[in-house]
């Protein structure tokens, strides 16, 4: 193992978001508030408690995940796609380091930048409405998986992508309607039937389900589905990571 | 003593169908200075980029310092400097940090001694805290030299160094190509520029549409191959050659008071004397003579034209 590479990776990545501060941190910090008063005061007085907790207080995992699940793409995504796109990553490949080493670094800065993110959004949250965290180690296990996995997506992402437009397309276009559709505002038995079976096609759903699950003791699918599918989500990922970088796909010529 | 890069068979079919490399052999010894020389879209960035990891081989086998480049690649690598033909470089870092950051992909602990002597070394210390994007493109070169060097490799591959350099840095890099030779690293650089093979290079390798044409000491190939021209200038400016001197094949120039002969001086017979006297036998006084010897440009032009 190159650990130096790795420690390499992850400083540089992590000096990155430093010097984009006010785009990384600030930015979802206010977006999020705006959703809490909103949603959550001003909306939300006039909802009824959904599974006794108040409309504020539901929506609150949602918003972490949409976050969280937005940060870790777009991380993981931009890290690998920039050296792509400016020729940099000419050192990554002539480097002694193998795939695992450039995953660790710059998929484990995405997922940090992720957590820490959402993190602040947790803590923004509750000085918004009442946050209760019934199971806090599975509440940090689904936190740092999902990230984890994401992060991991955004990376395969960054690989793929040809140019910002492909870049862009999942945190701006896909990512938004699966977790607004995924029971993040609303738990899906407030919908028609045909609209719940077709919502349990929605990935995002077990994850809004599990993690809301692990602060109120509500969920839409039982809870260990949801972890099932956070782990099936990461495996598939690896899986995917580990053929492009077997045969050089994208990155070698 | 074994060459500290072998390379056989080296094939490279890109993918869209073009062949860039049609089977290359090529050893390079241990502590030389390698010039290889071709023109634009010879392959020697092609080569260049298999031996460091960015490009896949189709076929062929390279093993630097005993380790092959695919399957031990940890080893080959870490050894292996590069110092790219394209000035690539993150705007938003600082010259330090890149710097640092390359030897640590390359498994080095830091060492900001060693790293302040490079800076040192190459007029870069006074712009460690600046961004990479306000560097001109001389000083971007010199800092893809200082990344390159950071983590101490024994085998350093220059891509076209001088490409759009001033006078100085060009004086600078020859001078540091010097001192690292002096420290045992073997050095490969790719240029256009003859003069430059010819001035620093111990030996070199020509190649031209994917094929390595010759490699030869330097020496040898300027004697080899080298033809010399003697010009010879007459008193009295004539008209014609003499039929008696055709069989030297002399070119008559400046209003009649000039032949050149072509001879090969590593020949038995230069044919000079002969046709001195040949010369006095048709009457021809000779004023003076001069004989010069062809460049590498001249030696490249010809090897070129026959790859063709
Ligand atoms: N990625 C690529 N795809 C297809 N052809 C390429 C690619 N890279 C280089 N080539 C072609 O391969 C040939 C050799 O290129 P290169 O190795 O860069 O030559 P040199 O460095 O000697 O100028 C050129 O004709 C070039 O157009
Ligand atoms: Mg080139």
């Amino acid at each position: 193992m190159n650990f130096e590479a790795i420690k390499s990776i992850y400083a540089f990545e992590m000096a990155r978001t430093r010097r984009t501060m006010l785009q990384s941190i600030v930015s979802p910090v206010i977006t999020t508030s705006l959703y809490f008063i909103v949603f959550g005061a001003a909306i939300g007085s006039r909802m009824q408690e959904v599974n006794g907790v108040s409309y504020g207080a539901f929506i609150a995992p949602g918003l972490i995940m949409l976050t969280l699940l937005n940060q870790c793409i777009g991380n993981g995504s931009f890290g690998i796609y920039f050296p792509k796109f400016t020729g940099t990553i000419y050192e990554l490949l002539s480097s002694p380091i193998s795939m695992i080493e450039i995953v660790i670094g710059y998929v484990g800065a995405a997922a940090t930048k992720g957590l820490i993110v959402g993190t602040i959004i947790l803590v923004t949250a509750a000085f918004f409405v009442d946050i209760s965290i019934k199971h806090p180690f599975m509440m940090v296990l689904f936190f740092v998986l999902t990230a984890v996995s994401f992060s991991l997506f955004g990376f395969m992402i960054g690989i793929w992508a040809k140019d910002f437009e492909q870049l862009n397309l999942f945190p701006m276009l896909i990512v938004p309607p699966l977790v607004f559709l995924g029971g993040s505002f609303y738990s899906i038995d407030m919908l028609p039937p045909f609209w719940q079976t077709v919502s349990h096609f929605n990935p995002v759903l077990y994850l809004v389900s599990g993690f809301r699950w692990s602060f109120y003791e509500i969920a839409d699918v039982n809870p260990v589905v949801s972890l099932l599918t956070v782990l099936g989500f990461l495996v598939v990922c690896l899986s995917i990571t580990a053929w492009i970088f077997k045969t050089g796909y994208k990155l070698k010529n | 003593m074994a060459p500290i890069v072998s390379i056989r068979n080296l094939t490279k079919s890109y993918a869209s169908g073009f062949k860039a490399l049609k089977g290359v052999d090529l050893d390079i010894e241990q502590g030389e200075i390698l010039a290889l020389l071709g023109p634009n879209g010879a392959g020697k960035t092609t080569m260049i980029s298999i031996i460091c990891g960015i490009v896949t081989p189709s076929d062929g086998t390279v093993t630097v310092g005993g380790h092959d480049i695919l399957t031990d690649y940890r080893k080959t690598r870490s050894i292996i400097g590069l110092v790219p033909q394209e000035l690539t470089l993150d705007a938003f870092e600082t010259v330090y940090n890149t710097v640092a950051f390359s030897r640590g992909l390359h498994g080095c602990a830091p060492n900001p001694a060693l790293i302040e002597r490079i800076l040192k070394d190459l007029s870069l210390y006074d712009k460690k805290d600046t961004m990479l994007r306000h560097l001109s493109g001389g000083m971007r070169r010199r800092v893809l030299i200082a990344k390159a060097l950071s983590y101490e490799p024994k085998v350093l591959f220059l891509d076209e160094p001088t490409a759009g350099v001033d006078v100085s840095l060009r004086k600078d890099m020859w001078q540091l190509v010097e001192r690292l030779r002096a420290n045992g690293v073997t050095i490969i650089l790719t240029t256009h520029y003859i003069e430059e093979a010819e001035e620093i290079a111990d030996r070199i390798g020509v190649i031209n549409h994917g094929r390595i044409l010759l490699v030869e000491d330097k020496k040898a190939l300027m004697a080899k191959l080298g033809r010399k021209q003697m010009t010879v200038e007459l008193a009295e400016p004539i008209t014609a050659v003499p039929d008696a001197l055709s069989p030297y094949g002399l070119t008559l120039s400046d209003e009649g008071t000039r032949l050149t002969y072509e001879f090969d001086s590593s020949g038995e017979r230069t044919g000079i004397s002969s046709l001195l006297s040949a010369l006095s036998q048709c009457g021809l006084r000779v004023k003076d003579i001069s004989t010069e010897q062809s460049s590498l440009e001249d030696i490249f032009v010809e090897l070129v034209g026959e790859g063709k």
